[in-house]
């Protein structure tokens, strides 16, 4: 019915002549594509002689992502061959599924699994829901200075070198730091934190809420001020409480923020604070600490086993793809939102 | 008619009068939020504190927010230090030169990517978002650079982290943002695309450049791991890789001071390391802190 009624209405006061069956649609649409296929290929000249200079612009960035983020990831294939220090950057010759065989049977590495699953986990579980909290009682400040000055003060702590916070983390919880401090306060023995695997996610956790929480107000303050205010007037005139107008009008509002977040949260999972573990665990506290990619980092650089090491990194980096990629799916699909 | 009325003359606060359960929460929620300004304030005074304290006393736990026993030999020494400054130097060098190349990169991507007539950009685009969530990792990252020979050169630190994604979509949104009657107009008095950049969308663009200059230069400032991994030689360090050994135990100033017999300084060491380190950030944040704000904003309408 539709393309009848679409082909007829095109040909209008010509189709007096053809017999006017829905068959004519067909041909008249071919002819409509058909000059598209040689006008898009002389397009791309077109495009070239009109923008070559802007495409000019973009061959050093090109060549940049292509070299230092393209490059390696084919550079991975040395997951699957042996590699010889020196030699070439694709490795010798294949292996097959060696390195992955390697690892998966590998105690050590299982373990470190388990430990980036649980500290990924706490991460996302306080380093998620802590900054729309910050947000939402910022956001009933009316004092705008007071405001603006813890604001300030929560967004210092983003700006420090990882190496500063764990320097700090280190005076905080060693046996004279301020943890120690209050320890003794209410009579107990010091206790070296770090050197404790029980005390590492905490330490690891804490610290991380310390540095990001306030840095991550930022978005959510951004979509709070852009809720309609009438929203709230119509929810006071049905009688809402100020607990209620939060429930049913802030959250909603800031709720594709949220989501966003949430995705891009989940997206660095498995990339689970590699730099800091790095600079805070040491072995003793590898039960606990020691996460996929200082172990990779182990592997790679102290065992000097490349292949083993890229094979592991390869298998997390797949996972964090699959992750950020069925987020944003499932997001989409009960949401509808979404990162692109 | 009344209410209507009243909700005209209501003040843009929600609520004409507040119930006596929100006003608790008002100082419940001032005394949490002075807490956090606690929090996040303490560990920065501590180490000043302890920076500045006789060693007897850090080492008794006696230090929290007030130096005890005054003593500046932990700066004297750390200050006399010339690797210290050495490494300082790098991370001045390093930071300077990667933030220039970063900048050239990012805006040149950034302003093609802002042409939506431009055959081909979904393609561009698609280049770089695909490395926000993909990555060749570690270990192929590292055979790439060291075949190419930059380890133990400033390029090895300078180039493979030179453009950010998340930077790139910033400035491309903001590019966006531009009026295209400008450029129109420019490209129609004979400029071409080259000069049409230069020297109309770049005066136009100080802000966002700005921005961006802020967030590469921190970012290199506080980089370490690349340093660690691509240097060996320690007078190529910057100055967190220097921190960073301090407080793995092995430096060259602490073993100095060991030598020196004056063991008495080793723990504040650590902590005029930090104060020394963090200071340029600190002197400059309250200056640049909003244009971090207005970037980050500006990312997140388009990301």
């Amino acid at each position: 019915m539709w393309p009848e009624l679409k082909g007829s209405g095109m040909r209008g006061p010509v189709s007096v002549d053809s017999g006017a069956s829905s068959g004519d649609v067909a041909p008249a649409e071919t002819t409509v594509r058909a000059p598209l296929a040689p006008r898009r290929r002389r397009s791309w000249r077109q495009a070239w002689r009109r923008d070559w200079q802007l495409y000019s612009l973009a061959v050093l960035p090109l060549l940049f992502f292509l070299v230092f983020r393209y490059l390696p990831m084919i550079g991975n294939i040395i997951a699957f061959r042996r590699f010889k220090p020196g030699g070439s950057i694709f490795g010798e010759y294949w292996v097959g599924l060696r390195y992955f065989r390697m690892f998966f049977t590998d105690p050590t590495f299982w373990e470190a699994f388990t430990n980036t699953l649980v500290i990924g986990a706490l991460t996302l579980l306080f380093c998620f829901p802590l900054p729309i909290v910050l947000a939402l009682l910022l956001n009933e400040v009316r004092a705008r200075r007071f405001k603006r000055f813890v604001q300030s003060v929560s967004y210092l702590p983003h700006f420090l070198s990882i190496v500063i916070v764990a320097a700090m983390v280190m005076q905080f919880t060693s046996v004279d730091g301020t943890a120690n401090q209050l320890v003794r306060l209410f009579g107990g023995d010091p206790v070296a934190f770090l050197q404790h695997p029980e005390w590492f996610r905490t330490i690891y956790v804490s610290s991380e809420v310390w540095q990001t929480v306030g840095w991550g107000t930022i978005l959510y303050l951004a979509a709070l001020t852009t809720i309609d205010e009438d929203l709230y007037q119509a929810a006071r005139i049905d009688g809402a409480s100020r607990l209620r107008q939060t429930w049913h009008v802030t959250l909603p509002g800031i709720r594709p923020t949220m989501v966003t977040l949430l995705i891009l949260n989940i997206g660095s999972f498995m990339a689970v604070g590699f730099e800091k573990i790095l600079l805070l665990y040491n072995p003793l506290t590898y039960p606990t600490a020691d996460v996929i990619s200082t172990y990779l980092f182990r592997m790679g650089f102290q065992s000097s086993n490349f292949s083993y090491a890229a094979a592991i990194g390869l298998f997390e980096a797949v996972i964090g793809l699959v992750l950020v990629l069925s987020a944003n799916l499932i997001s989409r699909r009960t949401v509808g939102t979404s990162l692109w | 008619m009344v209410t209507l009325g009243t909700r005209r003359d209501a003040p843009r606060t929600r609520g004409p009068v507040d119930s006596r359960g929100y006003r608790i929460f008002r100082i419940v929620n001032t005394i949490v939020l002075i807490g956090v300004v606690i929090v996040t304030l303490y560990p920065f005074l501590n180490i000043v504190a302890r920076s500045l304290s006789d060693e007897a006393y850090i080492i008794a736990g006696k230090v929290t927010l007030v130096p005890r026993g005054f003593d500046v030999t932990g700066y004297k020494l750390v200050m006399s230090d010339a690797m210290f400054w050495t490494n300082y130097r790098n991370t001045v060098v390093y930071t300077v030169v990667a933030t220039l190349i970063s900048i050239v990169l990012t805006t040149c991507y950034a302003y093609v990517l802002s042409k939506p007539q431009l055959k081909g950009r979904g393609l561009l685009v698609g280049v770089a978002l695909f490395t926000m969530f993909f990555s060749g990792g570690l270990i192929p990252n590292y055979v790439l650079v060291t075949s190419l020979g930059m380890k133990n050169t400033i390029w090895a630190v300078v180039i493979p982290n030179a453009i950010s994604v998340f930077n790139l979509l910033v400035m491309k949104a903001f590019f966006e943002s531009l009026p295209t009657e400008l450029e129109e107009a420019a490209a129609v008095d004979g400029l071409n695309t080259y000069g049409i950049l230069l020297r109309i969308v770049l005066p136009l663009s100080k802000a966002i450049i700005a921005t961006m200059v802020l967030f590469y230069a921190v970012s290199f400032w506080n980089s370490w791991f690349t340093a660690f991994l691509y240097f060996d030689r320690q007078d190529l360090l910057p100055v967190t890789v220097y921190l960073r050994n301090l407080i793995a135990g092995a430096t060259s100033a602490e073993s100095a001071a060991a030598d020196a017999d004056k063991v008495q300084a080793a723990a504040t060491f650590q902590a005029v390391t930090i104060v020394l380190t963090t200071l340029p950030i600190l002197a400059v944040y309250p200056f640049v802190q909003r244009y971090f704000v207005s970037g980050v904003m500006l990312g997140a309408v388009k990301g």
